[in-house]
């Protein structure tokens, strides 16, 4: 099983959201966060003009089986992206074990 | 002298309540609308409170009140002119229930209100710099002028069974109303608003200040009602007073029990507009209105709010505040009730509501159509869809309005 952490964009989410669906991922966690990186956004506050590169995100947070993994990715790839700087980065880790808190159970068969 | 003084410091202290009541909207459109829309909301509600008032004291107060005119349009000239005696100093036979300057300041306070009734139902996607334009000319024209055609004794008033508005059920609701359908209907639902065509919930970020909202604004009601009796009368302030605040609790509580069958929950926002259908549906009439009227008009008052949210849905309109629904129908319907409950009722007077309601209907209708039509083909009246999803405050404000409180938005 694989771990796909997702930092996208919140105004992209929708998009990605309807994207994992469409290639059968229904189960992920998502919190806001905020991300440092490349972009920059410009704001005043009283008078002050500054530029910051903490930006509000959203993270995802998806648990697939193996044969999911490529899938998810692409979906994200192909909805998350603006072709501008903060598009957002994606994280892959292998994850040992699964468990359904509900029966017990554990296994890739879990996160179907 | 003593008889005017007591009733000028009433109107003085209405004056000051009515003010109060821009926070009560203020907290109210924050409250049902999401985090990151939060400063825009609050920029919209301080721009037409302050523009108001200085567009009332340029042209408006004129406009509504022009003196002797031909019944439709009439001006008496810009700025303010107190009337002073011989000597030069304020003339205080000008009405023996307030000043000059009160009744300029106090009527100011109601103009502004209806600008602020059409920004609860744009919020969230309109362009702040085009709804600035429309509020100047919405608030500085068009309120004024249908307001000359009964408070200013205009054709309405001249009838032979005088159309009767008593605090604005249609002269600052409706027209606040009216302005919002149309407004709502060319803006176009919220993203995600309606999915396949079926309404989507989009909860507000806060229903404590809410609910904070709505009680402030009942407060203001005091003075909305209370300082329309244009005098300290003990008899008819007190009676105003019962009849408003009965009239807002039955609409609560129906609006509420109504609203728990059709839905099967109890829903806190649903209460709260019950009781502000209430409040509107008592304003054309609360001087007329025996307590049981009240909480007749008020009780229907509260399922009118529980349907009219509904069909705002049904006809694919987005609404987030329920403005349409409160201030419109229930504006429609207090007017309506002032030839059906209370010392006025008859036929008359029901067919002279009728002709007020639609005189109403036609002029602001037409005119906020022709207004934000023009916007809306030249400077475009809706944010792009990027701004929108991300948040109008950092995009139209680069501010947040929580910037310590993490964004948690669902």
């Amino acid at each position: 099983m694989k771990k796909i952490e997702a930092i996208i964009r919140k105004s992209k989410y929708r998009v990605v959201k309807d994207a994992l669906h469409a290639v059968g991922v229904n189960f992920f966690s998502y919190w806001d966060v905020t991300g440092l990186g490349n972009e920059k956004e410009g704001h005043v506050y009283r008078g002050v003009a500054y530029s910051t590169s903490d930006i509000q995100r959203r993270y995802l947070s998806i648990v697939v089986n193996d044969d999911f993994a490529e899938a998810t990715i692409s979906a994200i790839l192909s909805s998350a992206g603006t072709g501008e700087v903060g598009d957002g980065k994606i994280f892959v880790s292998d994850i040992q074990e699964c468990y359904r808190i509900r029966t017990g159970e554990k296994g890739g068969d879990t996160l179907k | 002298m003593e008889l005017l003084t007591t009733n000028n410091v009433w109107m003085m202290i209405c004056t000051a309540l009515v003010f109060f009541m821009h926070l009560g909207f203020s907290f109210l459109e924050i409250g049902l609308t999401r985090q990151k829309n939060t400063i825009n909301v609050l920029f919209k509600n301080v721009f037409i409170l302050t523009i108001g008032l200085l567009l009332y004291c340029f042209v408006g107060f004129n406009l509504m009140y022009p003196g002797d005119f031909n019944g439709f349009l009439g001006f008496a000239g810009f700025g303010l002119s107190a009337p002073l005696t011989a000597e030069g100093a304020l003339d205080l036979t000008y009405n023996g229930g307030y000043t000059y300057w009160t009744d300029f300041l106090f009527q100011g306070m109601f103009a502004a209100t209806a600008a602020t009734i059409v920004s609860g139902a744009v919020a969230e996607r309109v362009k702040i710099i085009p709804f600035m334009i429309f509020t100047v000319v919405y608030v500085g024209l068009i309120y004024p002028i249908a307001g000359s055609w009964q408070w200013g004794g205009g054709f309405l008033k001249q009838m032979a069974t005088p159309f009767y508005d008593f605090a604005g059920s249609t002269l600052v609701h409706s027209v606040g109303g009216w302005a919002a359908l149309v407004a709502v209907w060319l803006l176009g639902p919220r993203i995600g608003k309606f999915k396949e065509g079926k309404p989507q919930a989009i909860p507000g970020h806060s229903m404590p200040l809410a609910t904070g909202g709505v009680l402030i604004l009942w407060l203001g009601w005091f003075g909305f009602n209370g300082g329309s009796v244009l005098s300290a009368d003990p008899a008819l302030t007190s009676l105003t007073l019962v009849t408003t605040c009965l009239a807002a609790a039955a609409g609560g509580i129906v609006a509420m029990i109504f609203s728990a069958i059709k839905d099967k929950n109890l829903d806190l926002s649903m209460f709260l507009n019950g009781i502000l259908g209430g409040l509107v549906g008592i304003t054309a009439g609360a001087d007329q209105m025996s307590p049981t009227d009240a909480l007749l008009i008020g009780a229907i008052a509260g399922i009118l709010i529980v349907l009219a949210v509904a069909f705002v849905d049904k006809i694919k309109l987005d609404d987030p505040v329920g403005a349409i629904a409160v201030h419109l129908i229930c504006g429609i319907w207090g007017t309506l009730a002032v030839g059906i409950f209370g010392a006025l009722a008859g036929m008359d007077q029901l067919i002279s509501q009728l002709i007020g309601i639609g005189s109403y209907a036609a002029f602001c209708i037409v005119s906020a159509f022709i207004i934000l039509y023009i916007l809306k083909v030249t400077t475009g009246i809706r944010v792009s869809e990027k701004e929108e999803l991300e948040g109008l405050d950092s995009h139209e404000h680069g501010m947040s309005a929580y910037p310590d409180f993490g964004l948690n938005e669902h």
